[in-house]
């Protein structure tokens, strides 16, 4: 009720008055009705009625919301005096504005990344099927786990107890022809089960089902069921068909075969952090299926009440069922996987995408936060240096009867007024902060594209802005406006200059500035010297920006025959190498750290014994042409690369990475010479080369042990005699790469050979190596920013404590200049409290920097959290900085002139 | 400025002008120059009201609803407001005459102390 009477007071006062008075004029007809002359009438009634303004007030106090009604007083009070004083105004709000509007845009990065539900329904029953397999040797090497087996896929899918539907996708490309030029297109292979389980309704037509999924032909895993459909992504439908509706039940050519379009799916859909253009259905022959081929991803919903412990629980029940439904074919124990001790260790699907990429940002806001709590020692500087201005002011009102609460809350009302009015400021360069954020952010950032202002942001910059507001609002208002005001009129001249303790919280700020800005040094240094360290990893290749890649693949429905495949690979790579400008070609699987699921299996040396029991450790396969290692730069440490007569001729001959040859034999030499298969009736294989280690994942992990094979080899176990690579990463060495013309002479050597063949992902090796250290870069850069940033507030908070020091003792130095003292002396002794100020700074900021430091751990790399070098240069540069801001107010001291400092009282 | 004509106005226990005011409508609607001529009529004039605590009575007793108010007429032709009792403000009269009766009864017993 109090409000609505607060807004209709105005009414109310205008019919009060015009009540009031007619009384008067009733009171006057009674007069003059008694006898009174008009004028003498008139003149009573109102004598007898009173002061009307009086009664007025009254009444309007009593409509009135007092708090609110000064407030707006207030308000409107501060804005005045901030606008008054425009140096002051813009400096404080500069500070405000870019500290909250930092912290805007990591918090939004935060929110979108970690915070926010993934976007599908329900999101928190959705889990990754996630193994652990601590028995199974050679697995640390892949990042992941143990995927799941389609007939583990089969046994969860039909026996679990605990889901409302789970499947198992895998990524890849597919070529997609007759639209325009051959594209290479991203597809996701969804087994049945996955959409469903995602739970997002198409856009158009209808997702992809059972009837799907039904395979051609025996095959075990087919790319394509029987009905040969397909989905299309929301983007590549924009692209490719101009969002045209009329797509469903149009035909398009995947892989040379004609599949027909039955749905699209909504703006920003993903399986799981897979971004595609195709969803295609992932058909399995359930009888020809065995217990191994671990290279599914899983995914499933949860039954509404049941925990990951209790699914967790439901399908290691089943793990014993997996192993005796399906076998490895005649002759196998299926048991013998009880070795690797496979555990289920399903994890929230959020948890699986974001992954440990929240390390990262929790640091990132860590240290933002703490460039602002600088900025707000900052402008809590600026605002006791304006209170202090203001004293005589305030003390003048205090003496007139303003209460302390009130010129507390006056001034408090002025800090909020900075502080949103900053606030709305950081918003604006929030907005910009994260357009900016989007182009340089790491491409593996997962989520960036969902990065976006929202209401939570909103709410948080509120938020922000009131508790800084209050932070260097209540400080200067607490200490200026308590009761010992009466004093300050006293005192506000001559003596005012000299008490020490009224400079104590100014140097309580700055040593806080000072030892945050260390924090912040240290951790950009500790970056800067993993990001020095990771450099120095030998990657395993050479000269990348010299170093041009491109994949092409090759499917079967476009090239059946293994020998035409290979051919035409060799084709394509002499025609490479008739581009002017190359130096050498070659191909392989893949290239380091591009990020393709890698192929992995068991090896057996000659002349070992092996328990029939153990499955030997899994090896990392990679397959190469010849020529391959020379082409990429990678180091040969002993015996040679393939030849084409090797590879062409299916001799059996393979090359090893060094780690492999020690492990096996003690060392590369003992290793060259001997011979390794993958399964027993495969021929033995001639190890002729030794390869240096390989950090394939990354610089920062370890190299895993590889087994390079020839790219055509003999198969005896599948269905086909012959195994040729079908999808090949090719690497060109020249000096033009990039160049636009020598990109079109890579495609048209493509096409000369197959005109169906699109050259896809073409990009240098320093774009994938820069791409694989994206995450500590985007960090560096981050960290570097907030130090900079702290730095330069620091510097600033220093350079104001002390050229405020100077300008409060002119007189005390003009006398002392008066009296003899040299303008050095004076110098030093300015420059003396400033580096005073820093050390202990510095101080408090080690001992804080070397506690807090231990939360980055799991960003660093090759250096301890205590790298000394970092701990002994960033003071130093620190301590520098000091001295230069405190000698440049200390110059102005020496230059006093006396005599007009004396007289200017 | 007016100053008090009754001492015993001055004196005038909180609350008691609301219900002389109520009291005063119980006769029907009136407007405040009525009002205070009527509560000063039937007090034989002991009681002088204040115009500086009438109105922001009435403003008082109106935004609780005991009253409700309308412009109208007076008696000499001139623009008025009047007031009314309403159903809540009845009630309200009956409470607080009946506190008002006790306390009078009990001031009284104090002030002639029982014979016996």
């Amino acid at each position: 009720m109090g409000f609505a009477r607060y807004f209709r007071r105005a009414r109310w006062d205008r019919e009060r008055s015009e009540e009031m008075e007619s009384y008067v004029q009733i009171e006057t007809d009674e007069n003059i009705a008694r006898g009174m002359p008009p004028e003498q009438a008139g003149a009573a009634a109102r004598r007898k009625f009173g002061n009307s303004t009086l009664i007025r007030e009254e009444i309007y106090r009593m409509n009135t919301i007092v708090f609110l009604d000064t407030l707006a007083r207030d308000v409107r009070y501060a804005l005045r005096a901030l606008r008054h004083n425009p140096v002051f105004t813009a400096a404080a709000l500069l500070t405000i504005a870019i500290g909250i509007g930092a912290n805007t845009a990591v918090f939004s990065v935060v929110n979108s990344v970690l915070l926010r539900p993934l976007p599908y329904p329900k999101a928190g029953q959705l889990v990754a099927l996630r193994q652990l397999a601590p028995g199974a040797a050679g697995l640390a090497s892949f990042v992941d786990g143990l995927h799941l087996s389609p007939s583990m896929y089969f046994t969860y899918a039909e026996h679990n107890r605990t889901f409302q539907s789970l499947g198992v996708w895998v990524t890849g490309a597919a070529n997609v022809t007759g639209l325009a030029e051959p594209e290479q297109v991203r597809v996701v292979w969804v087994s049945d089960g996955v959409l469903q389980a995602l739970g997002v309704a198409p856009a158009l037509g209808r997702t992809l089902n059972a009837q799907d999924q039904i395979p051609r032909g025996s095959v075990p895993f087919d790319f394509a069921g029987r009905p040969g459909t397909v989905m299309l992504s929301y983007g590549y439908w924009q692209r490719r068909f101009g969002g045209d509706r009329s797509v469903i039940g149009r035909n398009i050519a995947v892989d040379s075969r004609s599949l027909e379009i039955v749905g699209v799916m909504p703006r920003g859909f993903q399986v799981v952090n897979a971004e595609s253009d195709l969803i295609a259905p992932l058909a399995f022959v359930r009888g020809n299926i065995i217990l191994a081929g671990f290279g599914f991803n899983g995914v499933g919903r949860l039954k509404p009440g049941v925990t990951i412990a209790q699914a967790n629980a439901d399908l290691a029940r089943l793990l014993p069922v997996w192993m005796n439904s399906w076998s490895n074919g005649p002759g196998t124990n299926g048991h013998i996987y009880e070795t690797w001790k496979i555990t289920p260790a399903l994890r929230a699907l959020k948890q699986d995408v974001v992954g440990n990429i929240s390390d990262m940002l929790w640091v990132v806001m860590g240290t933002i936060g703490l460039v602002m709590l600088i900025a707000c020692a900052n402008v809590t500087n600026l605002l006791l240096v304006r209170a202090e201005t203001r004293q005589q002011e305030l003390a003048v009102r205090a003496a007139l009867g303003a209460g302390w609460r009130r010129i507390v809350r006056e001034l408090l009302v002025e800090s909020l007024m900075l502080g949103l009015v900053g606030g709305a400021l950081g918003m604006v360069l929030a907005d910009g902060g994260l357009q900016l954020l989007r182009v340089i952010g790491p491409a593996n950032l997962p989520r960036l594209n969902e990065t976006s202002l929202d209401a939570r942001a909103l709410a948080f910059t509120l938020v922000l802005s009131l508790l800084s507001s209050l932070v260097f609002g209540l400080i200067p208002a607490l200490k200026y406006a308590g009761p010992r005001i009466s004093m300050a009129l006293g005192s506000s001249g001559r003596t005012a200059s000299i008490s020490r303790e009224r400079h104590r919280t100014r140097n309580l700020l700055v040593v806080a500035q000072v030892a945050l800005a260390l924090v912040l040094l240290v951790s950009a240094g500790l970056m800067i010297r993993t990001f020095q360290a990771l450099r120095t990893v030998d990657p395993g290749f050479t000269a990348p920006e010299h170093l041009e890649t491109l994949r092409i693949a090759i499917p079967d429905s476009l090239i059946a025959e293994p020998r035409r495949v290979l051919r035409t690979q060799r084709d394509v790579l002499d025609k490479l190498a008739a581009i002017p400008g190359t130096s050498a070609v070659g191909f392989a699987s893949e290239m380091p750290m591009e990020g393709f699921d890698p192929n992995w299996d068991n090896i057996f040396a000659e002349g070992k014994n092996y328990d029939p029991g153990q499955i030997p450790p899994l090896r990392f396969f990679k397959y190469v042409s010849p020529g391959f290692f020379h082409a990429a730069g990678t180091r040969l440490v002993l015996g040679r690369e393939l030849t084409w007569a090797e590879v062409e001729g299916l001799r059996p001959v393979v090359l090893i990475s060094e780690n492999l040859a020690r492990e096996l034999w003690g060392s590369a030499s003992a290793a060259l010479g001997k011979r390794i298969r993958q399964y027993p009736n495969m021929p033995w294989h001639e190890v002729i080369g030794i390869v240096q280690d390989v950090p394939e994942t990354g610089v920062h992990e370890p190299a895993p042990e590889i087994v390079y094979w020839p790219s055509m080899m003999n198969n005896f176990f599948g269905p086909t005699p012959l195994n040729a690579l079908r999808v090949v990463t090719f690497v060109i060495r020249s000096d033009r790469t990039g160049t636009e013309g020598f990109l079109n002479q890579i495609r048209q050597a493509v096409w000369s050979v197959n005109a169906s063949l699109p050259a896809a992902s073409m990009r240098t090796m320093q774009e994938v190596y820069d791409r694989s250290l994206a995450r500590t870069s985007f960090t560096l850069v981050m960290l570097a920013i907030a130090g900079a940033m702290a730095l330069i507030l620091g510097i600033v908070g220093i350079y104001g404590v002390i050229s405020y020091a100077v300008s409060q003792r002119r007189r005390e130095i003009g006398i002392r200049l008066a009296l003899g003292a040299q303008p050095a002396v004076l110098r030093t002794m300015f420059v003396r409290h400033g580096l005073k100020l820093a050390c202990v700074g510095v101080l408090a900021g080690l001992a804080a920097a070397a506690g807090l430091m231990q939360l980055m751990k799991s960003l660093l790399f090759g250096i301890s959290p205590l790298d000394p070098l970092t701990y002994l240069s960033v003071p130093v540069v620190l301590v520098a900085a000091a001295v230069l801001a405190s000698y440049l107010p200390a110059r102005r001291a020496a230059a006093v002139d006396p005599v007009e400092a004396l007289k200017a009282e | 400025m007016s100053k008090p004509r009754s001492s015993i106005q001055g004196e005038m226990l909180q609350g008691t002008l609301d219900m002389l005011v109520l009291q005063t409508l119980v006769l029907g609607p009136a407007h405040g120059h009525t009002i205070a001529h009527a509560i000063e009529q039937r007090s034989e004039d002991v009681l002088q009201i204040e115009h500086g605590s009438l109105y922001p009575a009435l403003h008082r007793l109106e935004d609780r609803g005991w009253i409700a108010s309308f412009w109208g007429t007076s008696e000499n032709n001139r623009k008025a407001k009047y007031y009314r009792l309403t159903p809540a403000g009845r009630k309200q009269l009956l409470a607080q005459t009946t506190r008002w009766e006790q306390l009078v009864r009990a001031i009284g017993r104090v002030l002639k102390p029982a014979s016996e």
